[in-house]
């Protein structure tokens, strides 16, 4: 079994003026994502411009919060504690880069269930990283 | 329009020093300049056009024409990562072509050995970087941006850690013959995947050493190729591609050397069978795989059957690739290792690779790179050169 054995540093995202709104719900633990009006795509990281199609009518939607591991890697060696990189696939249907907590990391397969877990960086923001489903 | 013949690789040098603590990065690019001078014949003052990347300390391009006395009328910075290089050969082509310069320079050279920098520490874009709230706070690396992907390929088509291993070992093979080579010794499948798990599924034998050093590159006009005294290395095609997140349609199954390798195979009019010699970049085992798919040597899926059983292995296999050794034991400088690809096929075209690793009348041969993050942004390049 391979666990996170202490507390991993979280590095703070970079708050700007077209995240700040995605951060703040964060904080109220919501998860939002950026949806285009004009061409009906939503998208991942979240801009101002649509990157299908550049309109500006972009929009923030708050997701389930639930989706599947596209992809990961157990970082064994890599930092002073193991931890576990993915792509997850949320359920209104963008992939992102996140961190599975949680969670025996030798059990992690891909496909499996995951839902947004909020985690504190080092100065408090709170960012989605995704813990197994059931 | 097309580069195909327009454009004559005349110089190539690769540094051999694989520490140099006692070295300036610039002053590795004036020496890798040097070496890539006197391997064509020319001097300084022939020089017309000079490319760099991101490994040029300063100001880049400023930084160095200055630094080596250099007096271009035709410069370009373009920044693909390790792949930078690869495309640099493509645009020089393109410079030579529309007359702003006859003799380029291609320089690359750095000291991630000596100053402790390495695949599993965080890099440093600097500020600005659009995509970075959403990645630095999940501990993005080099290598686990790379492993992501090997996870999926396994997940998707059954690859095998054995499999991977097998491009390591090849890699080995030839760079016993590499007296400049960081990693001599033979090493077996059951070595690599023994050896310590860093990011799964990725060994530490799965990955590239790292080393100082540099190289260069000199395109010249075929008339000037033709005045020189050396094996003339034209070049017959090539592409790129930037391939990244997609807007979160992400399918990490390819790489850009989808596009690169098409555009280059379109443009040199030839086939992957056709290829005799293949320089594949090497970060991890996992990018060698990749790109061996992607450009059409086997199909889509199938890349862990292809490597395995020393079919990469010069003299053995069907491919042979890295001759030199390769990132994974012979050099990656700068955590770069573009411009080597194309000095390796560079020495396999002219004939002056090692006799052991040597393709007999290797006359068509194809350099490919990928630079920056397999699993999230990078820039794909192919280049195909030919003996004439």
């Amino acid at each position: 079994m391979t666990n996170q054995t202490a507390e991993r540093s979280i590095a703070n995202p970079e708050i700007w003026p077209d995240n700040k709104e995605f951060w703040a719900a964060m904080q109220t633990g919501k998860l939002l994502v950026k949806h285009c009006r004009a061409c009906g795509e939503s998208h991942w990281y979240p801009r101002p411009l649509c990157p299908f199609c550049m309109s500006a009518d972009t929009d923030w939607r708050e997701s389930a919060g639930t989706g599947t591991i596209y992809t990961f890697s157990v970082n064994r060696r890599v930092g002073p504690v193991p931890y576990v990189i993915a792509y997850v696939t949320l359920d209104e249907g963008v992939t992102m880069l996140t961190n599975i907590v949680d969670c025996d990391f030798d059990k992690i397969r891909i496909g499996d269930r995951v839902r947004m877990v909020p985690k504190p960086s080092e100065n408090g923001t709170m960012v989605p990283m995704f813990t197994p489903a059931a | 329009m097309s580069i195909k013949n327009q454009a004559c690789i005349v110089g190539a040098y690769e540094h051999p020093t694989r520490k140099a603590p006692d070295k300036t990065v610039a002053q590795l690019h004036a020496e890798c300049a040097r070496g890539a001078l006197e391997d064509a014949g020319l001097s300084l003052k022939d020089v017309d056009g000079y490319f760099c990347a991101g490994d040029a300390p300063g100001l880049g391009v400023l930084s160095m024409v200055d630094y080596m006395g250099l007096r271009p009328r035709h410069v370009d910075s373009t920044e693909m990562g390790g792949s930078s290089y690869i495309a640099h050969v493509s645009h020089a082509a393109q410079a030579i072509m529309a007359g702003k310069c006859n003799v380029a320079l291609i320089t690359l050279a750095g000291r991630p050995r000596s100053e402790a920098s390495s695949g599993t520490q965080p890099r440093n874009f600097g500020p600005n970087v659009p995509e970075s709230p959403f990645e630095t706070p999940f501990g993005p690396v080099t290598i686990n941006l790379y492993a992501v992907v090997a996870q999926r390929h396994m997940y998707e088509f059954g690859t095998t850690p054995e499999q991977l291993a097998w491009i390591k070992v090849a890699a080995s093979h030839q760079a016993q013959h590499n007296p400049n080579a960081m990693l001599r010794e033979v090493v077996t499948v059951e070595e690599v995947v023994n050896s310590p798990m860093i990011a799964d599924p990725l060994h530490k034998l799965d990955c590239c050493v790292v080393s100082d050093g540099g190289g260069a590159l000199i395109v010249a006009r075929p008339e000037i190729a033709r005045s020189l005294k050396r094996p003339i290395v034209n070049v017959l095609g090539a592409g790129e591609a930037p391939k990244g997140l997609n807007g979160g349609k992400l399918d990490l199954s390819y790489s850009g050397a989808v596009w690169a390798g098409q555009r280059a195979f379109a443009e040199a009019g030839i086939k992957p069978a056709d290829i005799q010699y293949v320089s594949i970049y090497d970060s991890f085992t996992i990018t060698v795989l990749m790109q061996i798919e992607d450009l059409g040597f086997c199909k889509k899926g199938e890349g862990g059957k292809f490597v395995a059983d020393g079919n990469l292995i010069s003299g053995v296999g069907k491919l042979p690739f890295n001759t030199d050794g390769g990132g994974l034991c012979n050099n990656h400088p700068a955590n770069r290792g573009g411009i080597t690809k194309v000095i390796e096929a560079v020495r396999q075209l002219r004939g002056e690779a090692h006799p052991a690793v040597q393709v007999k009348n290797c006359t068509l041969a194809l350099a490919q790179g990928t630079g920056g993050r397999l699993g999230a942004l990078h820039g794909s390049a192919t280049l195909i050169m030919e003996r004439i």
